[in-house]
């Protein structure tokens, strides 16, 4: 074989077990990347083949047409037309499910047509005696023109027999099944033929009866595309026309091959749905859905969490003895391992929320979910898929707001996108912890419920209030134009499988840790660089406190914080706190809190470890960040810097001020504008404003 | 009274005579909405939207408005 390795391409339907098929093809070898210039995950793997020689797997977004209705689905469409480009495959394996084969069978004539080598693998073949479907392969092979494996992906059946067919792939037909000219409209369809001659008729019917251009064609193409495009009520009739020819082929191929008893079904589905979608049951049971997965990211989080904690501070002690002196011995001990594990410690929550996620979508209940929740949404302005968006925001809002991209109506996804970041995301939750911690104290109320557990509680709740009020008073508002258009698919109901789950949560969780962890890092060394370096007083501390207190007969130590506090007020980030001091002090806050509130706008967690790098920088003190907090206090009313008021009034500011560079860089990416997210970091930070100034001022 | 999938009753069938949209959602019709095929209506939404119904074996859920615009061929019944 030829160096350059195989490329073949998965194309499917959701919900068709394509993810299952990757899986078993590539296993561990499998990452995740981008295609230039978009968000969109770009999934690849290597299969070993039988014969020893090696192909290049790619999974491609799921779609139930090649005509794409949305950003995810377009790149399929991208990735088959570019014969140019680096991904264009050398084998296209379509995905179908047997239970759905008539749906399926539409994407699969579309691609079959664009002439590239085809084999079409029906998935999920275990299920057909109970189904009572019958199937004659051999025939359906002839009459497609195609190779055809079937499989039980998730059982691992037909998984060789997939990577034989991949090997022979010069063995494809390659000749289209359907010719969408003749019965259409002849003499049009030669015209196109005419006038795009580099591409064959079907693909350049594809180029013109798309809404964008695709991005590889030549200028000189996209004004011939352009002209077809003027009459777009004939191109609608046609794609139209084309369906329900593509759908009378398929029809009569069926009646050729399969068949299916209706009788033999045992119907787990309709009596799974009668529950799930009650109008009483339906409801109780989602809300213990949610209460169990909230409940789960704290319980069983937090044993993981102390031991990262833990691991992290020893890290840091022992970096303090064992490094050497200078200036990467700072950096590390004080600057990089504290920001690493701030960011470490997010991993079980994050994990647990996904793998929730990932089980609710697996199983088919995400779209019951999204059923029942669509008319209540929709009073707010969003759709109900807007429900996926803000559960997933309640771990992180940026692949919160990439879920936000099978929102069919622009207006919905756009509202959804600004409200996201209200829910209360995992980077919130060391915030809350920790004042929490401070102020509320530790009783229970009614003898079970603790305090603080009921406080945290009221936070999340008012996350989602906020991001629900907000998005109906953006409805109000927003005057955009869109055309909303909704269908979901209700798929069958089935058992997770642990296998793509695994690779869900761990590509998901790396991403999220890769993706947060570069700011996070970047941010605590500027931090602490700020803080190690200061004006010329800062240089001179030993100098001036020194003079200062000659004659008050101070020890070492009480000498040493002396010159500690005075470097930190003189440092660049002091310096910094002291000028937004008089806007934060109406709300409670000093300039140390002012500094990490500055640095939370990069990511909100990082407000605990600036804390403890302000409180830390040039102390011994072993003490834990809890306890240097509460040790806090504020010279003008000797009372504790951290008391109920100007907790209370922090714990408001954080629920609604849009601190996160990351999310503000995806929703620019999303809207494609930097109006959007502009507006969120305005809007929200007013609003977080206004609501602790009223919080402290009602308290104080 | 035009007979469309938004007035059927849950378990009742029907025939798609004409989708009547300014504009037809390809979407819909690649989903295997298309006239002349059977739908059944499975489930309406607790709140009576969105609809959730099987056509020619593909079970998806729309929207009532959408299910406004789906014709069907009129019941015996109604015509009698």
């Amino acid at each position: 074989m030829s160096s350059k390795k195989l490329n073949v391409a998965l194309v499917g339907n959701p919900n068709t077990g394509k993810t299952s098929l990757f899986n078993q093809l590539t296993g561990l070898t499998q990452k995740v990347g981008n295609y230039p210039g978009i968000t969109v995950d770009k999934k690849q793997g290597t299969c070993n083949l039988l014969d020893g020689s090696s192909a290049i797997i790619t999974d491609l977004p799921g779609t139930y047409s090649i005509n794409p209705t949305s950003l995810d689905e377009s790149i399929v469409l991208e990735t088959l037309l570019n014969n140019e480009g680096k991904e264009y495959p050398d084998l296209v394996i379509v995905v179908a499910e047997v239970e759905n084969l008539k749906r399926n069978l539409l994407l699969f004539t579309q691609v079959k047509d664009l002439k590239i080598p085809t084999i079409l693998v029906i998935n999920m073949v275990d299920q057909m005696e109970r189904k009572g479907i019958s199937l004659d392969v051999a025939k359906l092979e002839s009459i497609l023109k195609t190779k055809i494996v079937l499989t039980s992906a998730r059982k691992k059946d037909g998984i060789e027999n997939v990577k034989e067919a991949i090997s022979k792939y010069t063995e494809c037909d390659v000749n289209p099944l359907f010719s969408i000219s003749e019965k259409i409209d002849e003499a049009y369809f030669k015209e196109v033929k005419s006038s795009l001659r580099g591409f064959s008729l079907y693909k350049s019917w594809l180029l013109i009866t798309q809404k964008n251009h695709v991005s590889f064609i030549s200028e000189a193409s996209k004004h011939i595309i352009d002209k077809f495009k003027v009459d777009r009520e004939k191109l609608k009739k046609y794609q139209h026309k084309e369906t329900i020819y593509r759908y009378q082929y398929i029809n009569e191929v069926l009646k050729k091959t399969y068949s299916i008893d209706r009788t033999n079904g045992t119907d787990l589905r309709s009596t799974l749905d009668k529950v799930l979608t009650h109008k009483i049951f339906g409801y109780v049971i989602f809300t213990s859905i949610l209460l169990l997965m909230f409940q789960s990211v704290f319980d069983w989080a937090s044993v993981p969490m102390d031991y990262i904690d833990v691991f992290f501070s020893d890290l840091s002690a022992w970096s303090k003895e064992n490094l050497p002196e200078g200036v990467f011995y700072d950096l590390f001990s004080e600057g990089i391992i504290p920001g690493i594990g701030g960011i470490v410690i997010f991993i079980p929550q994050i994990a647990i929320l996904f793998l929730f996620v990932a089980v609710l979508e697996e199983t088919g209940y995400m779209s019951r979910v999204v059923f029942l929740m669509d008319k209540i949404m929709r009073r707010f302005g969003m759709s109900g898929k807007s429900v996926i968006p803000l559960i997933s925001g309640t771990a992180c809002a940026i692949p919160a707001i990439m879920a936000t991209r099978n929102i069919g109506g622009w207006k919905d996804r756009l509202i959804t996108i600004l409200v996201t970041p209200f829910t209360t995301c995992s980077a919130r939750l060391p915030v809350y912890a920790i004042i929490i911690a401070l102020i509320i104290p530790e009783g229970r109320v009614l003898g079970v419920f603790s305090l603080q557990g009921l406080v945290l509680m009221a936070l999340y709740a008012l996350g989602f209030a906020s991001a629900i009020i907000s998005a109906y008073i953006l409805n109000k508002v927003l005057k955009v134009d869109s055309k909303n258009f909704f269908i979901v698919e209700m798929p069958n109901y089935k058992l997770p499988s642990l296998k793509n789950i695994f690779f869900d949560v761990i590509e998901k969780t790396k991403a999220f840790v890769l993706g947060a962890g570069k700011i996070i890092l970047a941010i605590s060394i500027v931090l602490w660089f700020l803080a190690s370096n200061g004006t010329d007083d800062f240089q001179n501390a030993e100098k001036i406190i020194a003079e200062k207190s000659v004659g008050k007969n101070l020890n070492q130590d009480d000498l040493e914080s002396e010159i500690a506090s005075y470097k930190l007020e003189n440092s660049y980030i002091g310096v910094m706190g002291k000028i937004i001091e008089p806007a934060i002090s109406p709300l409670g806050y000093d300039w140390k809190i002012g500094i990490a509130l500055i640095s939370s706008f990069a990511a909100r967690e990082v407000f605990v470890g600036t804390l403890s790098t302000i409180y830390s920088v040039g102390s011994d003190d072993e003490g834990t960040i809890k306890q240097r907090m509460a040790a806090e206090v504020n010279p003008d009313t000797g009372e504790k810097r951290f008391n109920f008021p100007a907790g209370m009034s922090l714990l408001v500011f954080y629920a609604f001020a849009m601190q996160c560079m990351g999310t503000l860089a995806i929703v620019k990416r999303e809207t494609k504008s930097w109006k959007w997210p502009v507006f969120q970091l305005v809007g929200m930070g007013l609003l977080a404003y206004v609501s602790a100034l009223i919080t402290f001022t009602i308290l104080k | 009274m035009i007979h469309t999938v938004a007035n059927l009753q849950r378990g009742e069938k029907g025939i798609i005579e004409e989708l009547s949209f300014d504009e037809i959602p390809l979407a819909l019709m690649e989903m295997g909405c298309i006239p002349g095929k059977e739908v059944t209506l499975i489930q309406f939404s607790p709140l009576k939207d969105p609809l959730y119904i099987d056509v020619n074996g593909s079970h998806f859920a729309i929207r009532r408005e959408t299910a406004e615009r789906i014709i069907l061929v009129k019941r015996l019944c109604d015509e009698l």
